[in-house]
């Protein structure tokens, strides 16, 4: 609890003490640790591999870029209508193949992924810009207050951070949050207990995908510039690989995950020739030493009523 | 009165006849046992009742309603529960939570009210956790909430898996040969919990390796071999039944 607080209030006052560049860098580890966190739902408590999250926050990010440039509406605005256009996607693609398992499911959102990108290259309807992408897209705004500098986005992140940590939390220690957990560890049982597996499988997914929607407005308003180049398989990879590494189904475990797979590359610039053979080795080490992740979850805690009253109807 | 019954039931898996035109009557507030010989189609009658299987043909009606068709979740909803032959908890989750999951049915907050946690969220919340350990406490297992439930022993998995079912409020409670791995010992505790449960008001099906505890526990017996239906009445009157001795004991052929 005490080393959170601490961390909490190191990363408030860091834009005091750091320049542009690393204030940049942590508003980019700032977007995967939400990207984290709404893949975190699908990944790490379904237990459903999904390996296209970023075709969910292409569409997010273009559903900004194209209400902004077109209609002139303010990006933040946007927020709600990106969340629903990622989420209703996601519902539509995702309710005929959402029976799958595995493997299966993984392959195909890797599909998906692609499908996303190369139809936002090919230009589709005609508002997406093609490989060009689209660009002029304004900058946020609160109360009349325009957001442009790293440390101007900084606060605006990581408050966004901090409502989907505030938002997480409560959905994993709920209802849904465990019927989840139920389903990722026995399908059978599960429905068994009575609870609609297909309807939390889809649900996880719609609402991870609203929240990736919702990082794909702010990365658009933040970068004015979104191309189809950005939301390459890679992307979700990364997304993936992160709430792995950090620890899946912990939410400090994928923020961390986020500081380590978007902050430490840029710490070791240096040596950027050889950053994919470490991040393979320390995936690998990972896999072999801490399977879990760096930060595994905590089991939840109950608060039991300690009366003893014995021999009560169940 | 008859809380469940199933008519002309049939299931083939290929050139399999699993199940043939079965017919059950399941009294309100009676323990009924189903037993037969291994493959007799025992487990698939249940997998029929409770949806995980589609029947090929017949009616299984609970309480003035059709089965058939319905999924698995809907079914546990109007009231029947089961457990497994082969135990199937969420292992790596506490005993607490698997018995949560039990609960799952008779609550209703979804992802909205548990982000904004409403005042009836919470409430629900509170009701269940109270409701999943008078369970706990009802099954014997109060003491080993926090642990993990695979680190149980193999009777107190079973356990587990009756206060889970006994949680959805069922009507009808479909035990799937809850002695097998038991002890002597431990069996003797299950007939006690087993009458227990009834005295609450819930009838119990019951399939059954094990003889004994059939011949102790249920009050009417159906016998199953090669899915048909051959014996049904009392202990008494099955077991001198000439056709369930054939069954599990074979012939003497000349």
């Amino acid at each position: 609890m005490i080393t959170y607080g601490v961390v909490t209030a190191l990363l408030a006052m860091s834009p005091l003490f750091l320049n542009k560049y690393w204030v940049d860098v942590l508003n980019n580890v700032g977007l995967y640790a939400i990207l984290g966190l709404s893949l975190n739902i699908i990944v790490g408590h379904a237990g459903l591999f999904n390996l296209g999250h970023a075709a969910f926050y292409a569409v997010g990010a273009y559903t900004a870029a194209i209400f902004n440039t077109r209609f002139n509406i303010p990006v933040l605005w946007l927020l709600p209508l990106c969340a629903c256009s990622a989420g209703l996607f996601a519902a539509i693609v995702m309710r005929p193949i959402i029976h799958l398992r595995g493997d299966y499911l993984c392959i195909v959102t890797i599909g998906l992924g692609e499908i996303v990108r190369i139809a936002l290259i090919n230009d589709v309807f005609g508002i997406t810009g093609g490989a060009n992408g689209i660009f002029g897209i304004d900058r946020p705004s609160i109360f009349g207050i325009a957001i442009r500098r790293p440390h101007e986005f900084f606060y605006l992140i990581w408050g966004f951070v901090a409502v989907a940590v505030f938002l997480f939390y409560r959905l994993e220690n709920s209802r849904f949050g465990r019927a989840l957990n139920y389903l990722r560890e026995d399908e059978v049982a599960a429905e068994g207990s009575g609870i609609n597996v297909a309807h939390y499988k889809l649900a996880c997914f719609v609402i991870g995908a609203a929240w990736a929607g919702m990082v794909g407005n702010v990365f658009a308003s933040k970068m004015t510039i979104i191309s189809p180049e950005s939301f390459s398989f890679w992307e979700s990879v990364l997304i993936f690989t992160l709430i792995l590494l950090g620890g899946s189904a912990s939410i400090p475990g994928v923020i961390l995950g986020a500081l380590l797979i978007v902050g430490l590359p840029e710490v070791f610039r240096g040596i950027a020739n050889a950053r994919m053979l470490i991040f393979g080795g320390a995936m690998i080490a990972m896999m072999i030493f801490r399977t879990e992740g760096i930060l595994p979850p905590r089991p939840r805690k109950y608060t039991l009523s300690d009366d003893s009253s014995g021999e009560s109807r169940a | 009165m008859s809380l469940l019954s199933i008519k002309n039931l049939t299931k083939r898996f290929g050139g399999v006849l699993a199940v043939n035109e079965v017919a059950l009557e399941v009294g309100t507030g009676s323990i009924m046992g189903l037993i037969g010989p291994n493959g007799a189609g025992k487990t698939t009658v249940f997998n029929l009742i409770t949806g995980i299987s589609r029947p090929d043909q017949g009616e299984i009606i609970f309480d003035g309603k059709l089965l058939v068709g319905l999924p698995t979740h809907r079914i546990i909803a109007l009231g029947i529960a089961r457990t497994f032959q082969t135990i199937r908890l969420f292992q790596n989750l506490s005993v607490l939570e698997n018995v949560l999951a039990g609960c799952h049915s008779r609550m209703k907050s979804g992802s909205l009210r548990a982000m904004l946690r409403t005042p009836f969220q919470r409430g629900e919340e509170k009701a269940a956790l109270a409701r999943a350990v008078q369970a706990l406490e009802f099954v014997g297992l109060r003491r080993d909430a926090e642990q993990l439930a695979k680190n149980l022993s193999h009777g107190n998995q079973r356990l587990l898996e009756i206060a889970r079912a006994l949680v959805t409020k069922p009507r009808l409670l479909i035990l799937d040969e809850p002695a097998g791995g038991m002890n002597e010992q431990e069996t003797t505790d299950l007939i006690t919990l087993i009458r227990k449960i009834r005295d609450q008001g819930i009838t119990i099906l019951l399939i059954e390796h094990d003889m004994s505890l059939v011949m102790r526990v249920c009050e009417h017996i159906v016998v199953l071999d090669y899915g048909a239906k051959i014996s049904e009445g009392t202990a008494e009157k099955v077991k001198s039944d000439p056709l369930v001795i054939e069954a599990y004991l074979g012939t003497d052929e000349e």
